[in-house]
């Protein structure tokens, strides 16, 4: 099948604005512009069923519905802030498909009547950021972008915003914050965004690879792209494979692929013969899900939608699964992971804050070899302390993996504790 | 030179960006004009981008001191930022890094003695199909470099230092 997202990989220079506008590039712009009312625009992406491929997996027609009528100026923010450990998608899709990301942006603009958008980046996407300005000139020149567009009375432009390192910023109201200039740290929610959001205005957040659905469900309709994937999760899914795997990348699947076919078929499996030991489907936030001899049939028949992947005791999240073979200890991935969200804690709520404080502590002790039994146990504690008690889910998150690593693998703790 | 004398077309353009009573937008962009020179925002800056944009300077201050790609001390004219989070260790990144280390002859978090590179560890970069890899931060601009191994670190270091005060490139392999 030809690809949709990654469309770059199958026709050479799509990033550039003529050869984009000659492969039918900004006809569904033009369309829900110039044929459609926003509420019909919104209708078709919410018969389309597509879901926030950010990793919450809310359907975004719905998303976009609660926008409230009659308040203006609205705004579309596109979060660009990818930085979940095992996520590189958003990425090549900008980098490589640049400008059906932005049409998105522009027509999920018009279905909410925003005449600004903001495309947030982390800061670490210096280079990326300078491309899609120059994108964004280029649309501008060409008509794309600007006022009046089409010779309607709709006008509109798009901006990007550069972050400056901080995973917190993924989330939807700390991206706010730093777009308003302010420290990345989440709001009290409600009110939720699509009511106060930027600048205390309606605004829509989306995910790159949400937005970058979205011509083509006005293109080709919303039943085509139920036709894709599974009842409840239609449409395509770029996943991102990385960890033990012969060949890490990007794959462009329909939503529901078995693990099996991603990681074997095509990443080629587990180099020099190596066992998978767990796999985290969701970056470093995930439950670590257990392989083993008698689990491993099961796991990898699992179809990777929203709904199945709980089956095997984890989520589907942004789908950047990172694969773990058996030459790794267990109390090494928390380690990893602890360091992460412990670095990322945005510090606004306590029981993030020092809970990750407090976990670093323990998961050093338990991989130096200091540790005793009542160690991992107390970890375990500190861990169900943090997940449910905090602000935002950054704090959930971090305990993800802490928690299923000590139920599925106490093997890899007892071989570490002190007697 | 204050930022304003030195960046004026610059600093008009980022406020273009925000709606004209949303100033503080222009915080961060202007954070990283700040940086540009030197690799580090000093305090005469952050006084002057506080005055600018009607802040306090403990506000613009605690922005520099959240966000991980702003600094308020001078280091290496390089920053070389290994990523060696879960992803990129389970392909290498630790043993890659400690390896860097031995070479340059000094510790995470150090700088090389002639002042060219300060070598430190960071979280994930989306990267983690194209590791070992790093970031190299020169003043308000980062730059990938991807699928790496020590080798051709050191070469890329090498280069640097011929260079000078050059442009660190981008070294991905396609």
């Amino acid at each position: 099948m030809a690809y949709l997202l990654l469309r770059h990989r199958d026709v050479q220079d799509i990033k550039k604005l003529e050869v984009y506008v000659k492969n039918g590039g900004f006809e569904s712009l033009k369309k829900a512009v110039t044929t459609m009312q926003p509420g019909q625009v919104m209708d078709e992406v919410k018969a389309s069923g597509l879901r926030g491929r950010g990793g919450a997996g809310f359907p975004t027609g719905v998303k976009w519905s609660f926008i409230p009528k009659g308040v203006f100026p609205t705004y579309v923010v596109a979060n660009a802030d990818e930085s979940e450990p095992g996520t590189f998608k958003d990425r090549e899709i900008m980098e490589g498909n640049p400008y059906q990301f932005l049409e998105g942006v522009a027509i999920a603009c018009y279905a909410i009547q925003s005449n600004m958008g903001y495309v947030y980046l982390r800061g670490e996407f210096h280079e990326l950021a300078r491309e899609l300005d120059a994108c964004l000139a280029e649309m501008e020149k060409a008509g794309y972008l600007g006022d009046n567009l089409f010779g309607t009375n709709y006008s509109l432009r798009i901006r990007t915003h550069l972050g400056a390192g901080a995973y917190i910023c993924g989330e939807e109201t700390a991206l706010l914050e730093s777009i308003e200039g302010k420290r990345g740290q989440p709001r009290m929610r409600p009110p939720f965004p699509a009511v106060v959001g930027l600048y205390g205005k309606p605004t829509v957040i989306n995910n790159v690879e949400t937005l970058t659905n979205v011509p083509l469900i006005i293109e080709k309709g919303a039943s085509w792209y139920r036709s894709l994937g599974t009842e409840k999760s239609p449409g395509i899914k770029v996943i991102s494979l990385s960890g033990n795997v012969a060949k890490p990348g990007n794959y462009e699947l329909p939503l529901g692929t078995t693990f099996r076919e991603l990681i074997f078929t095509h990443g080629g499996g587990i180099p020099d013969g190596r066992k998978i030991k767990g796999i985290m489907p969701a970056g470093a936030s995930s439950s670590i899900i257990l392989v083993n001899d008698e689990t491993f049939d099961k796991v990898m028949d699992t179809p990777m939608d929203y709904e199945s992947v709980q089956n095997v005791g984890s989520l589907l999240g942004s789908a950047s699964i990172i694969v773990i073979d058996d030459t790794h200890n267990m109390d090494w991935v928390i380690n990893k992971t602890v360091h992460f969200f412990k670095h990322e804690s945005c510090g606004k709520c306590t029981p993030c804050r020092d809970g990750n404080y407090w976990m670093l502590h323990l998961v050093e002790r338990i991989h130096q070899g200091e540790a005793s039994a009542a160690d991992v146990q107390l970890l375990n504690s500190v861990a169900n302390q943090v997940n449910g008690k905090c602000l935002c889910a950054l704090g959930d998150f971090s305990t993800m993996a802490v928690t299923s690593a000590i139920e599925r693998f106490p093997q890899d703790f007892e071989l570490k504790v002190k007697a | 030179m204050s930022i304003a004398e030195k960046y004026p077309q610059e600093i008009e353009a980022v406020y273009a960006k925000y709606p004209p009573d949303r100033k503080r937008s222009a915080v961060m962009p202007l954070l990283y004009l700040a940086q540009r020179d030197e690799g580090f925002i000093t305090k005469e800056s952050m006084a002057e981008i506080a005055a600018m944009l009607s802040l306090d300077v403990t506000e613009v201050a605690s922005i520099v001191g959240f966000y991980t790609l702003y600094h308020d001390q001078k280091e290496g004219r390089y920053r070389m930022q290994v990523c060696n989070d879960l992803p990129c260790a389970l392909r290498g990144a630790d043993k890659f890094l400690e390896s860097l280390c031995q070479n340059l002859g000094i510790k995470v978090g150090e700088t090389t003695p002639d002042g060219l590179v300060t070598l430190e560890a960071v979280m994930c970069l989306a990267a983690c199909d194209k590791a070992p890899m790093f970031q190299i931060q020169d003043g308000d601009k980062v730059t990938y470099h991807e699928h790496m191994t020590v080798d051709r670190t050191m070469e890329l270091i090498d280069a640097l230092k011929k260079s000078g005060f050059g442009d660190a490139g981008s070294g991905e392999v396609k």
